[in-house]
């Protein structure tokens, strides 16, 4: 049992970071039979961007709900910038839940104020902040509008401006990028940069991997409530072999006995997982014999195929499982 | 606490600026007003059909001398018991007989009196006889004794308290503010009802939830209620004296209730505030749990019935001071406002306000516990055992 980082008893002065901003060991969360965060252990490293990658279903929101404190696991702990009870560091994390809310009779600079209000910001320092928000973003018209004027995309800058606004030390997003336009991704983006360049520790969860390839330091994949990979994103692409693209000028000869047994062709070309013992004998191989090589490229895997390869496989374990047990029942 | 204390009038002053400032917040304003008018609009015409249309008339034919003495009796105990005591006597022919004339469409008269005043004779349908014949033979005796019957005078000796007066008096206010205080509150609390289906729909309970205690928007939310029917109390009270001004009513003029006015207001509506905040708790705990507008709905006939019960008992409870169902009434924590208001008004002592205003105090802080257990184990899915987290810290 680790001891809690105690609340800051003034938000003048924020208590000192822990190394972990945010850490969760043998978390446990069921909704009836079903478990939904199945021993999840996590630590994201203060000031990092670290992003939970998962299919559908995979359990991520309920991951974060249960490290924010809004539900309580059935097993296992849980830190928040050091505090064991979530709720006590509200005031220095800001949350956009997957499912977005807003008061619909509210104006916009409102709205973000009422946020910051809730996690402590005085509301004419919030109102003051917000209006300065909005602006900077291009959205001075929107100032006044009730929430229920602006369009969805609006309303959702509006309602990550009131995530940002007291200006916390921890940002969780739970599926940020859903329902924006390119643009508008475009601009999540570079405002998690900005806040990662403050020193805000960003956590978010997305199935939409390029985000996460463009952000994250870290990332963890979860599928079936688990855990399958936590590390770097380079780590997460080392799990895969990098890929061999060949194109030769013969279709067959005594060189094709030197292709790897995976190797496919695809569109006038050789795919095929880089050897272990590398190119090199191949490539003697194709020259000794003829193959005329037209191109020949080794692309590195990218997060994407990793992601694929990595939950894919897990979800495939687990129906696996779950069949065998029925079987056994 | 303080933290809890904050979080919880944010919520609160988000609410109760989102009510009051919206249009719909006249029409709650006017709304009592009302019944009111058509109260005094209706009660005009009641009273004007009532002198007019609904008194029964009865024909008189009796000799011309027999006929002026009647309606002089009619006169005399009409100005002793009222107009609606008697029925209206007005004179009718002696000819045809009764019977032709009650036959007659024109007929203006539910029945008819003939013979002479000392055997008189009245004519009508059985169901009219029945009602009629004692007022007409009150009329006959009074007509008959016109020259020897007098109103006996009576002496007066006054004095300057009547404790039987009093006591009447003093029950009859804490009847009345007992019955204030329940159609305000269940006029009011039933509105909390449906207070957190706005947020759960917008799915803004989440960030609620992510930012703030649950306790903390249960407390915000009964504070913004509170505060909302405050204002409208206050307006319509305001109202309601400035009516009672108008109409040449004395305040010093009416009876003091046992603990004096000031004190007596105040408590009054301390318990407003407690029997508000006692059934409002017990409905946001309730309604949280509900999903939709709809079964908000549902619920509330079952508990207006409930509340309507506990109203009874503590009316019940009134008549009988210091009897086991009255202190059981003060006890029993949704009709110990009712009961200790009643109590207010015919005893003396004030320290047992304090410790009932305590009491209820405690069971409003219960209910909202055990309502924001069964909200975050049964809406927001978390939580184990809810009674084992009954006493634990908000934040945690």
């Amino acid at each position: 049992m680790i001891g809690d980082t105690p609340a800051p008893s003034s938000a003048s002065i924020p208590a000192p970071m822990p190394v972990f901003a945010v850490e969760g060991h043998g978390l446990v969360k069921t909704f009836g039979n079903f478990r939904a965060v199945d021993g999840v252990d996590i630590a994201v490293p203060a000031g990092a961007i670290y992003g939970i990658l998962g299919p559908n279903g995979a359990g991520k929101t309920t991951l974060l709900r249960t490290l924010l404190g809004i539900v309580d696991p059935d097993a296992g702990e849980r830190r928040l910038l050091g505090a064991s009870q979530p709720l006590r560091m509200a005031q220095q994390v800001g949350y956009l839940p997957e499912e977005r809310g807003l008061y619909p009779s509210m104006k916009a600079f409102e709205a973000i104020a009422f946020m910051g209000a809730l996690r402590g910001l005085p509301l004419a320092e919030g109102r003051r902040r917000a209006k300065a928000l909005l602006e900077d973003h291009g959205m001075g018209a929107a100032i006044a509008k009730p929430i229920r004027q602006l369009s969805k995309g609006m309303a959702q800058t509006v309602q990550l401006f009131g995530t940002i606004v007291h200006e916390p030390r921890l940002i969780v997003l739970d599926e940020p990028f859903s329902g924006l336009d390119a643009i508008n991704q475009e601009k999540l983006e570079a405002l998690i940069r900005e806040q990662a360049r403050r020193g805000v520790t960003i956590l978010f969860s997305t199935h939409v991997i390029a985000h996460a390839e463009r952000l994250c330091e870290r990332v963890a994949i979860i599928a079936g409530g688990r855990i399958r990979f936590d590390g770097t994103v380079s780590e997460a692409r080392d799990r895969l072999q990098p890929q061999v693209r060949l194109r030769t000028r013969a279709t067959d000869g005594a060189w094709r006995r030197a292709l790897p047994p995976d190797t496919m062709a695809q569109e006038g070309a050789w795919h095929f997982a880089l050897p272990a013992e590398g190119i090199e004998p191949l490539l003697r191989a194709l020259i000794d014999d003829r193959a005329g090589i037209e191109s020949l490229s080794i692309e590195r895997p990218g997060l994407h195929d990793a992601f694929v390869a990595i939950a894919g496989e897990a979800v495939a374990r687990q129906m696996r499982d779950e069949k065998d047990k029925e079987a056994r029942a | 606490m303080r933290a809890l204390w904050r979080a919880a009038f944010v919520i609160a002053r988000r609410d109760f600026t989102a009510v009051v400032l919206s249009r719909t917040f006249i029409l709650f304003l006017l709304g009592p007003l009302l019944p009111i008018v058509i109260g005094f609009a209706f009660g005009g015409l009641g009273e004007r059909i009532s002198r007019s249309d609904l008194r029964p008339a009865v024909g008189v034919a009796l000799a011309p001398a027999e006929t002026a003495a009647m309606l002089r009796a009619e006169h005399r105990l009409v100005e002793r018991m009222g107009a609606d005591a008697l029925p209206h006597l007005q004179k009718a022919p002696l000819a045809p007989d009764p019977r032709t004339q009650l036959a007659d469409p024109d007929s203006q008269v539910v029945a008819i009196i003939s013979g002479s005043l000392t055997r008189p004779m009245l004519t009508g349908k059985p169901e009219d006889l029945d009602r009629l014949q004692g007022d007409i033979s009150l009329l006959a005796t009074a007509a008959l004794a016109e020259r020897t019957l007098r109103f006996v005078p009576v002496e007066r000796q006054e004095v300057a308290t009547s404790l039987g007066a009093q006591a009447q008096a003093r029950l009859l206010i804490g009847r009345a503010a007992q019955v204030v205080i329940f159609f305000l509150t269940i006029l009011l609390a039933g509105m909390i009802l449906s207070n957190l289906v706005e947020e759960k729909t917008n799915k803004i309970i989440e960030i609620l939830a992510a930012a703030v205690p649950i306790d903390a928007i249960f407390l915000g939310k009964l504070m913004a209620m509170l505060a909302m029917s405050l204002v409208g109390i206050a307006f319509w009270g305001g109202t309601a004296f400035a009516i009672f001004l108008a109409v040449g009513g004395q305040p010093a003029g009416l009876p003091a209730p046992a603990v004096g006015w000031p004190i007596f207001l105040a408590l009054a509506l301390a318990y407003f505030t407690m029997a508000y905040t006692l059934l409002g708790s017990l409905f946001l705990g309730i309604g949280a749990q509900a999903a939709t507008v709809r079964e908000v709905q549902t619920l509330n006939m079952p508990i207006t019935m409930g509340q309507m019960l506990i109203f009874f008992f503590a009316s019940y409870a009134v008549d009988h001071m210091g009897s086991p169902a009255e202190i059981a009434a003060c006890i029993f924590p949704f009709s110990s406002p009712f009961a200790m208001i009643a109590r207010a008004g015919q005893d003396a002592a004030v320290w047992p306000h304090l410790l009932a205003l305590l009491w209820q105090a405690a069971f409003v802080a219960l209910i909202i516990r055990v309502g924001v257990l069964l909200f975050r184990r049964h809406v927001m899915q978390s939580g184990g055992r809810w009674w084992k987290q009954l006493f634990r810290p908000a934040t945690g």
